[in-house]
């Protein structure tokens, strides 16, 4: 077997050129600064492009032009860019063209901890644009799911005409680990061929304002309310294509662990721990956050008596959690101080 | 309007401004030039910004992007960049030219080849006249007093300071205005029109601006700009790009790591170590982990450094196991290599969480907590280790008591990491040690 040493953000660049990703622009920012670094080493020998923008705005601006003429595009950024990327995101909502972000999450609110982990802005990538419409949000746990989610990424961003969210972290992003590509790379799905390409020999209209089928601006209510349908549908009919996740339950578990990102590490250990004690637990890692995978969340719940949530931040996706527990009681633990939530307390947590 | 047949307006959407407005006018000229230039719909794309000059794509029959507000220059850079034989032309209005500020500054240092106009009425047309970047401080605008804070904008004179190799300073109503918008197209490089216009919708009715004295207004505004400006003038950036990414090479890949050596441990392990800056702690972190990897671990690392890279501590925590691994933080390390005071005081709890199995290496003379683990001390001066070389040569304490890692398995890390010369000096510090 051989081992590759790398960190998340490489593996997310690899994964990108893996994906036929040709055009990459990004701004630096500490912790996904690597993600552009590899870029730049990655793209231009292959005839790619990698630019660096005066800033965040232009750099996915850069994205979503090239992405009308049908280039497979990523960008990546943090918390302030992140924010900063709003308003394009909604664009690229909007206008339906497909676009990889990979948010390396650090610790917020604003500036923040620029060299610290978290999972603060799970809720800002599902509802960080205007209108509210769906996107979908991955979330790696290690550095090989950084390679193999970007592959999905590509593809559905792609399929869905969509912006695809990979939600890392910077305990992810950052952290060197030994992994084996190599069975990986056979995974590459083939590219999805771009309809209307600005460019093409059709002409091809993208506009940011409402609009039907015809890319021209419209007040027509009936044919809105069927573009924002369609925009909606296509995401949450959907969501059994990209349904992933790792379940690990036993038959007569009553207590179910629910993680996700970096998390799911230590949960892992937490699980073993808990067993060994004697609990009755099962762990569900889920790596789709968004749109919520709601049979696969359903499905884990059955035979259970009580949900723990644990999360990075002080209580994010557990309301999505709740959303569907019902009647199941839910009980959350999180923390943000840039540390890494251990098994330990975890442990602590669920026998508490 | 010339031959209909070549026209690129769109038949079906006639322009709807405001009668006499001066954007009307720069619609039919731009047909004219693109006409005149034998140009087809589908190798032209025209980017619109916000406000009533972010119409304008919807009068042609070309690829068009329709963006938000201040923001076309960026999508016009992307397309440019992507398809770099598509003729990009950019439409905006003196809001977008403020709001988009960042966007055009770069866009002039950048110099690839878009066409912007800036269909430029000194004021915000579609949200009611409230005063933009140009708007003159003694207008008349609906935003009260507030214009006659600020200092009018001239985009000539900022874009030819930010490098801007081509700049037409001009009106609506100018008689030549096809021929300067051709020529502004046709120029291999960034090109700004400045296109001064009425808008009757707003502007004029507070203001009485006329034709004549914008065009009195515009004689006195400097530099000229009626064209190329030969001290900007450069290779064009897609071309320049394109050249440069030809000389790269593409990354040699690392090739990774075989497992060549026996592992002597059987569960997961956790090493820390503590430096400062410039002790090439990180370097040792990753030839640690190089070397478990020659036995068959996985392993992790995480460095902890400030962001001034050259001075303070430096931490790295490296995990080892046979097995995946889960958390990548540490708990309680069993093996800690401490080679400065910046790094013991980064991590001085963890002295006390050790016992008497764990291992700490450090040189003689550095001072450490009080802690039950065992402690090697390495007599630095007396074997001549410089600190840049400290963390390595506590490796080679770790692997030589075949504690984690033995030390094939550091000759296999350090043959990973270093070459040459480097490799050279590494196996040096190892001998000494031995
Ligand atoms: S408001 Fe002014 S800019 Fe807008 S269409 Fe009317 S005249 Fe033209």
């Amino acid at each position: 077997m051989v081992l590759s040493f790398i960190e998340g953000n490489e593996a997310i660049a690899r994964g990108a050129i893996a994906a036929g990703c040709s055009f990459f622009a990004g701004y630096p920012i500490t912790p996904a600064t690597s993600i552009y670094q590899h870029m730049l080493q990655l793209l231009p020998p292959l005839g790619g492009i990698c630019l660096q923008g005066e800033d965040e705005i232009a750099s996915i601006g850069f994205c979503l032009g090239a992405a009308m003429t049908g280039l497979s595009v990523m960008t990546a950024t943090s918390g302030p860019g992140i924010s900063l990327y709003s308003e394009q995101i909604s664009l690229a909502i909007g206008g339906e063209i497909p676009l990889v972000i990979v948010d390396v999450q650090r610790l917020g609110p604003s500036t923040g901890s620029a060299t610290k982990g978290a999972d603060g802005d799970i809720q800002f990538l599902r509802w960080g644009n205007s209108g509210g419409l769906p996107v979908i949000v991955l979330a790696p746990v290690d550095v090989k799911d950084c390679y193999q989610l970007t592959l999905h990424a590509f593809r559905l961003a792609g399929k869905y005409r969509c912006p695809v969210f990979i939600a890392s972290n910077k305990e992810i992003a950052m952290t060197r680990e030994s992994v084996d590509l190599d069975p990986l790379h056979s995974r590459k799905s083939a590219a999805v061929s771009f309809l209307k390409p600005i460019g093409g020999a059709e002409l091809s209209r993208l506009t940011s304002s409402t609009h039907g089928p015809d890319g021209y601006i419209t007040a027509d209510s009936a044919v809105i309310a069927q573009a924002i349908e369609r925009m909606e549908r296509k995401l949450l009919s959907a969501v059994d294509d990209f349904t992933y996740f790792d379940l690990d339950t036993r038959e007569d578990d009553t207590t179910l662990l629910v993680v996700y990102g970096v998390t799911a590490r230590a949960a892992r250990t937490a699980l073993q721990h808990l067993r060994d004690k004697g609990e009755k637990i099962s762990l569900l890692a889920l790596k789709t956050l968004y749109p919520v995978p709601e049979k696969c969340i359903l499905h884990s719940f059955e035979g259970k008596n009580r949900v723990v949530v644990v999360e990075m931040n002080l209580g994010q996706y557990v309301r999505e959690i709740e959303r569907l527990a019902t009647v199941l009681p839910v009980s959350f633990h999180g923390k943000m101080d840039g540390e890494l939530i251990s098994p330990q307390e975890i442990v602590a947590w669920v026998t508490q | 309007m010339g031959d209909t047949m070549t026209s690129l307006l769109n038949n079906s959407r006639p322009p709807v401004f405001c009668p006499g407005c001066g954007h009307d006018l720069v619609v039919r000229k731009l047909d004219t030039a693109l006409q005149g230039m034998g140009l087809s719909g589908d190798k032209v794309v025209i980017v619109s910004d916000i406000g009533c000059s972010g119409l304008f794509d919807t009068f042609f029959n070309t690829h068009a992007f329709h963006g938000l507000h201040g923001r076309a220059l960026t999508y016009a850079t992307g397309l440019k960049m992507a398809r770099p034989e598509l003729t990009v032309i950019t439409v905006m209005g003196d809001g977008g030219l403020g709001i988009g500020g960042a966007h055009v500054l770069s866009s002039c240092r950048r110099n690839l080849d878009i066409t912007l106009l800036v269909l430029n009425n000194f004021n915000y047309g579609m949200t009611g006249g409230q005063c933009s970047v140009t708007t003159p401080v003694d207008a008349q605008t609906s935003s009260g007093f507030l214009n006659q804070l600020d200092a009018p904008l001239d985009i000539c004179r900022v874009a030819e300071s930010a490098g801007a190799p081509y700049l037409v300073r001009t009106m609506a109503t100018d008689k030549e205005l096809a021929e300067q918008l051709a020529g502004a197209i046709e120029y291999p490089g960034f090109a700004i029109m400045d296109i001064l216009g009425l808008c009757p919708g707003r502007y004029t009715k507070r203001n009485r601006t006329s034709i004549a004295q914008l065009k009195s207004q515009m004689k006195s505004m400097h530099p000229v700009a009626d064209g190329p400006v030969p001290e900007n003038e450069r290779e064009e950036y897609g071309a320049h790009y394109r050249r440069l990414a030809l000389a790269t090479s593409p990354q040699v890949s690392d090739g990774g790591i075989t497992t060549t050596c026996e592992k002597i441990v059987d569960q997961r392990r956790e090493v820390l170590l503590l430096g400062a800056a410039g002790q090439y702690i990180n370097t040792a972190g990753e030839v640690l982990c190089l070397a478990g990897m020659s036995g068959g671990l996985q392993v992790s690392q995480k460095n902890d450094y400030p962001i001034t890279v050259l001075r303070g501590h430096s931490v790295c925590e490296v995990v080892l196991e046979p097995g995946s691994i889960g958390y990548t933080g540490i708990s309680k390390p069993s093996v800690v290599i401490a080679v400065s005071a910046e790094g013991v005081a980064r991590r001085k709890g963890v002295f006390s969480l050790l016992n008497k199995d764990d291992l700490i290496i450090k040189p003689y003379d550095l001072e450490i907590p009080v802690t039950e683990a065992r402690i090697i001390e390495i007599d630095r001066k007396e074997q001549a280790i410089k600190p840049s070389q400290m963390a390595l040569a506590a490796l080679a304490v770790l692997a030589g008591n075949d504690c984690v890692i033995t030390l094939k398995m550091l000759h296999s890390g350090l043959a990973a990491r270093f070459s040459g010369k480097l490799l050279e000096d590494a196996m040096g510090v190892l001998e000494k040690m031995q």
